[in-house]
This record gives structure tokens, C-alpha cells and sequence, in this order.
């Protein structure tokens, strides 16, 4: 019996590697960041509303929107050469076909935050180094929460019709919590509000990502099994 | 692990059906070491249900498939290292060379050294100059003959192969009938699905001819081409 | 599933009789409402919508769970009833979240003089009316009948573990939404008449959903039937 972990492994690695070979996700994600993070700063009335005040929602709202241009391309392309069913006839567990497909589009979706960090800080000129750590903390959380969800809808949406469309329809409503709390921690960290303000929204996060990650995990062979 | 009939593979009562569709309405079928069944039948007929059914692709809503004794269960992985497939799609992944999808093949099967393992499975398939290559820019034949030399690649002892012949030219053709007769000498079984019978008429042992998702013939290979399928012309249209 | 048209219809008709007999009530309930229960003191004739938006909510909210619960027998059982009824109930459903959302502002428009907030409460009604169209959406857009099936059971059952979490939400986001009057663990601060009402609409709004599901699953019956005959019919 082929090795889960090892499977998972080889399948994020593949996905990984034709990524960066085709490039056509990421650079797409990034363009939009950058793009949403200008319009953000431009979008305001900077006698009524300070940067300071929308910042949290800028940062929040360029991952959500970047996590979804890369998310839908994990499943499409096996749907385009039938290679989801290579998968599926090698004895390869079906969580581990989740699980790799997972493990590449966190990838991608935290290079792209990777870049609109900086990116934010240098934007909003908002000093991000002494809170570094619990930033970093919720952005993962967050992002672990709606890429799960995400990559189990992209594999029903690229299955329908209208893919493009299907995708963020099914997932907003999945997006909401982590997004949210990420705003909330990250508003409150920017203000330098003490930590101990924040647990309750991380602890409500690390629970959206148990439970979110263990139903999709179990739920994906009703998904990928016809 | 061969039961006791020595079948390779049992498909019993296989139906497959949602709502009103019924794809396929009961099928039995027992496939034995050395045999090379041609599956034919007009469009619609069952054919590649029936073939993903086999394959552990797709759950018939009744019946049940052996393999080598054991029950596929979708999901199920230790029958799966005994199956190869080739089906309509290449299966082959656009933004990697074919290398690499024959080593994340190779890997996928858990087969040591991956690469070495592919390198050997392109040169047998006379594709080792085009192994740096994308699929996107190799022409239709050679993609096909990528898609059977990766079904190869871990040696199963069961092929099921859709359409396998389409896009070859005769010296490919000739090669694929050499692998398939190969593998039956080996004590393996092969099941083709094909509209053109005479593409794999030298090597199939049996005929099984499905209409409406039910086995409306299954015959050992007897005579010519033309005879077997001119005893049922409606059979031979599709 | 082998549907039968006669005996679809026949609970179609079943159905649409239930559901007649909850519209009756209905008017009923409005009678009720407005003659026989006092009017509350603060908020005045506005308040009578809180007899049809928050029974519409407890409705859509109790719907919805039906479908989630139904889905995940679904994928276990893979009895295509299930799947008819989870999807009966949902178009039921939908019908119901589109009340409690726009009988939401009509009484938030007089009581806080906006349309719209966005606390947590009023969110979760949203909330639900998305989850509902995404799980019909996707089935519209889904060819293959046992594919629908299955992939609308999980969109349903992922919608309904998200519920939980929008509502853990309230308690960590200040809300503006009257606090919960109703469902305290002690007694309801609600006075005993006005409870009345509102449960006597609550036990309507029941009536109406067994009666519209009863009836959409009856003509879904039908459907299937009819599906199978054209499908026995030897191509033409």
C-alpha cells in the first residue's frame, strides 16, 4: 500500500512544479494584489479616512481575492487531460489526492501573500515588523481555513459549466469567518492592542481549521468517486 | 491470491444507473489468464462505463468487480497495482515534460527509483529522444503512444484499453499488438474496446459485444473478422 | 429509484392541500397579529413583522439543517429519495430566507431608521439565503444526475458546519440586533401573549414548509417517472 504521506508529497510536488514552470496562476495573483492594493489606497477620501483605518480590510480583501484567481486552476487543468483519473486508478488514497492538491495551493496562495505583504507595508506605510510574528500567525491560520474549503469546491466547480463563476459563489460564504477574524486580529494588532484581546478570534480560527480540514479530507472521496 | 477459479478478473450482475439513465443493466463477465477480450458494440452501448466499472473508476450501482479475488472498491488500492488503463484522454499533464510525468507516474505506483523506472519505459516506447519534451508538442500519435507506455510503466497483469489504436500509425498498431499479446503470454488478460475490430483481430482470443448496457454476445474468436461481426450487422454499426 | 407517476401526483396533491391549508392559517396567524396580541410598547406597529420575519428566519434556519442532515444520509445511504427531498427542501427554503430577508429591513427601517446593518444576526440571515442559492445554483449547473446529487449533498453539508461559526461569530462582534429575547437559557423576557403569536406563526410556517416539500417531492416523483419512460422507449 503506496505510502499516504508520501503520495500527498509527490502530488504537491508535481503540482509545485508545473506551476512554476507555466507561471500562469501565480503571476495572474500577484498582478491582481498589486492591483487591489493601489486601487485601495486611490479608493478613499484621505481627509475622512486614514490609511490606518482601512488597512486591515485592504490586506484582507487582496488575499481573499488572490487566493481565489489561483485556487480554481489546482483542478482545472487535471480536468483537461482526464489526469484526475490517473489518480484515481493508481492506488493512491483519495485523501491523499486532497491532501496534495492542498498542500500545492496553500503553496501558491502564501507566495502570493508572501509578496502582498510587503507590498501593503510599503503602500499603507503601515510598520508591520514588531507584530510580525502574530500577523504571520493569523494569515496562516485564515488562509489554511478558506484554501480548504476552497480546493474541495474547485474540484466540484471545475466540473460544471460555469467554473469561473461556480467557484467564488459556493466559496464566499466559507470565506467569511477567517476573513473576518483576520481583519479583526490584524486591525486590533495594528492599533497595538495586547494579545491577549485577539485569542478569542484565533482560537475561533484554529477551530474553523480543524473542523474545515478533517470534514473535507473525509468528504473528498464523495467528491472525487463517481 | 487467485481464487479459485482463476479468474483475473469477475464482473458480476455490474449495473450502473441514476434517476432513469441506465448505462448499464447488468453485465457479467469472467476474464481468465491469457485471454484478450475485444469489447465492442455501437455508441452508447455500455463500452467505457463498463471499462471505468472494471477499473475501480466508477461505483456500479449494483454488482460487484473482482480482481484477482479480491473486491475493487472504489478506493481500494492494493488491486489497483495489478490494472493499467488507457482511455479516451492521454492523462498526461501539459506543464510537464514527459519525463516527469512518466517519473510521477512511476512514483504514483511507489516503484523504486522513479526516474530510472521511466527513462527505461520511454526507451521502450521509442520515445526517449522527446523525454525533456511537452505533451503539447508532441504530435497526437506520439501522445498516444505516451499514454499505453505510462499505463505500462508498472507492469500490470490487467490492461484495459479504450480506443487504444486511434491516432497510431501501422508500426505503432503492430507494437501495441505485440505488447498486448505479450502480456496474455504472460499469463495477463486484456480487454479492448475498439469500433474497428481489425486493428486488434490477431491478438483477441474472445469477443464480447455489449448493446444497451447488456452482453448481447460473447464468443471465443472464431474465423475471420468479417464473420463473426457479419452474423449481427447491427452490431458492427457504431 | 423506480418513481411511480401516479403515486408522485398523488402526493403532490397531498401536498399542495397541506399547503393550502397553511396560506388559510396564515392569514390566520396575520388576523392574530394584528387584533389580538398588544402592540409592543417601544417599537410600536413596526414590531408586528417580528411575527413574520422571525418565524421566516427559525423556519429557513431549521430547513436548512434538514437539508444538511438529509445530505449526509444521502452520501451514506445513496438513496435517491433522499437526495429529491434534500433538494425539495431547499427550493422550500430559499422561499423562506427571502422573507426573513426582506422582512429584515422592513422592520429595521422604522426601529433603528436603516435598511441594513451589518451585525452578526441580520449576516447570518444572508448568510443563508447565499448558502441556499449556491446549493441550488450548483445543481443547476451540474449535467450528470448522480454527480448533482453528490456534490450538492457536500455543499449542503459544509454549509450546514458552517452555521455554528457565523453565530460563534456574534458573540466575539458587538451587535446591534436585539438581543436574543427568546432562546435565553432562563425563561423568555418575551410577554406570554406575544410568545403565543409567535410560536402559533412558527407552527404555520411548519405547515407551509411540509406542505410545499410534500409537494415539490410529489411532482419530483413525477418527473423521475416520466424521465424513466422516455428513457424505456426504444430510440426513435
Amino acid at each position: 500500500m503506496v505510502n499516504p504521506l508520501r503520495a500527498t508529497l509527490a502530488l504537491a510536488a508535481r503540482d509545485i512544479r508545473a506551476e512554476l514552470r507555466s507561471r500562469t496562476a501565480l503571476t495572474s495573483a500577484l498582478v491582481f494584489a498589486a492591483l487591489v492594493l493601489v486601487v485601495f489606497n486611490f479608493a478613499r477620501d484621505p481627509t475622512r479616512l486614514g490609511a490606518a483605518d482601512l488597512a486591515p480590510s485592504a490586506l484582507w480583501i487582496t488575499f481573499a481575492f488572490g487566493a481565489m484567481t489561483t485556487l480554481n486552476r489546482g483542478f482545472a487543468i487535471e480536468k483537461e487531460h482526464g489526469a484526475l483519473d490517473l489518480l484515481r486508478l493508481a492506488p493512491m488514497p483519495r485523501e491523499a489526492i486532497y491532501g496534495g492538491k492542498l498542500l500545492a495551493n496553500l503553496a501558491f496562495v502564501f507566495v502570493v501573500e508572501a509578496v502582498a505583504l510587503p507590498l501593503f507595508v510599503l503602500f499603507f506605510n503601515r510598520p508591520v515588523w514588531h507584530i510580525l510574528a502574530p500577523v504571520l500567525l493569523v494569515t496562516a491560520l485564515a488562509t489554511i481555513g478558506f484554501v480548504a474549503v476552497g480546493t474541495l469546491l474547485s474540484a466540484m466547480a471545475v466540473r460544471t459549466r460555469f467554473a469561473e463563476l461556480m467557484l467564488p459563489l459556493l466559496l464566499l460564504p466559507f470565506m467569511l469567518p477567517p476573513v473576518i477574524g483576520g481583519v479583526q486580529v490584524t486591525a486590533r494588532l495594528f492599533a497595538d492592542r495586547p494579545l491577549s484581546e485577539v485569542s478569542g478570534w484565533l482560537r475561533l480560527l484554529a477551530v474553523y481549521d480543524v473542523v474545515f480540514v478533517t470534514v473535507s479530507v473525509l468528504i473528498f472521496p464523495a467528491v472525487a468517486d463517481e | 491470491m487467485r481464487p479459485s477459479d482463476g479468474s483475473l478478473l469477475t464482473a458480476t450482475d455490474i449495473e450502473r444507473a441514476f434517476g432513469a439513465r441506465r448505462a448499464l443493466a447488468g453485465v457479467s463477465l469472467v476474464m481468465q489468464p491469457g485471454e484478450a477480450i475485444l469489447l465492442a458494440g455501437p455508441n452508447g452501448a455500455g463500452k467505457t462505463t463498463l471499462l471505468r466499472c472494471l477499473a475501480g473508476l466508477a461505483r456500479p450501482t449494483r454488482g460487484t468487480v473482482n480482481v484477482n479475488g479480491r473486491a475493487l472498491r472504489v478506493g481500494d488500492a492494493a488491486s489497483r497495482r495489478h490494472i493499467g488503463m488507457v482511455a479516451h484522454q492521454t492523462w498526461l499533464h501539459d506543464d510537464l515534460t514527459l519525463l516527469e510525468n512518466f517519473s510521477f507516474a512511476a512514483r504514483l505506483y511507489d516503484l523504486p527509483e522513479p526516474k530510472r523506472v521511466a527513462t527505461a519505459a520511454l526507451e521502450r516506447a521509442g520515445l526517449e529522444a522527446r523525454a525533456g519534451d511537452l505533451p503539447p508538442s508532441l504530435s497526437r500519435g506520439m501522445q498516444q503512444r505516451a499514454a499505453i507506455a505510462r499505463a505500462l510503466l508498472h507492469r500490470p497483469d490487467i490492461l484495459l484499453l479504450d480506443e487504444p489504436f486511434s491516432g497510431l500509425d501501422a508500426a505503432a498498431c503492430a507494437r501495441l499488438r505485440a505488447t498486448i499479446a505479450d502480456i496474455i503470454a504472460g499469463g495477463g488478460g486484456a480487454i479492448i474496446v475498439s469500433h474497428r475490430p481489425e486493428e486488434v483481430w490477431e491478438v483477441a482470443t474472445r469477443v464480447v459485444v455489449l448493446r444497451a448496457g447488456r452482453v448481447a454476445l460473447d464468443t471465443p474468436k472464431l474465423g475471420s473478422a468479417a464473420t463473426v461481426m457479419g452474423e449481427l450487422p447491427e452490431l458492427t454499426i457504431g | 429509484m423506480i418513481a411511480n407517476r401516479d403515486r408522485g401526483l398523488a402526493i403532490a396533491r397531498r401536498g399542495q392541500l397541506i399547503a393550502a391549508l397553511g396560506l388559510v392559517l396564515l392569514a390566520g396567524v396575520y388576523v392574530l397579529a394584528q387584533r389580538f396580541t398588544p402592540t409592543e410598547v417601544n417599537q410600536g406597529l413596526a414590531q408586528k413583522i417580528f411575527y413574520l420575519h422571525v418565524p421566516a428566519a427559525w423556519t429557513s434556519l431549521l430547513v436548512f439543517s434538514i437539508v444538511g442532515i438529509t445530505s449526509a444520509l444521502y452520501l451514506w445511504l445513496r438513496d435517491e429519495r433522499l437526495d429529491l427531498f434534500a433538494a425539495s427542501s431547499a427550493e422550500v427554503g430559499v422561499v423562506f430566507s427571502i422573507i426573513m430577508l426582506t422582512t429584515g429591513p422592513l422592520w429595521a427601517k422604522p426601529i433603528w431608521g436603516t435598511w441594513w446593518q451589518w451585525d452578526a444576526r441580520l449576516t447570518l440571515t444572508l448568510f443563508l439565503f447565499f448558502l441556499f442559492v449556491g446549493y441550488l445554483s450548483l445543481r443547476a449547473a451540474v449535467p450528470d444526475p448522480g454527480e448533482r446529487a453528490r456534490f450538492s449533498a457536500v455543499v449542503a453539508i459544509l454549509g450546514f458546519l458552517l452555521v455554528p461559526f457565523v453565530h460563534l461569530s456574534v458573540y466575539l462582534f458587538r451587535t446591534i440586533h436585539p438581543m436574543p429575547v427568546v432562546l435565553k437559557p432562563s425563561a423568555p423576557s418575551l410577554p406570554d401573549s406575544m410568545l403565543r403569536t409567535l410560536l402559533i406563526a412558527f407552527a404555520v410556517d411548519l405547515v407551509l414548509y411540509i406542505g410545499f416539500v410534500t409537494a415539490r417531492y410529489g411532482l419530483g416523483l413525477v418527473a423521475h417517472a416520466r424521465a424513466a419512460e422516455l428513457e424505456a422507449r426504444p430510440d426513435a
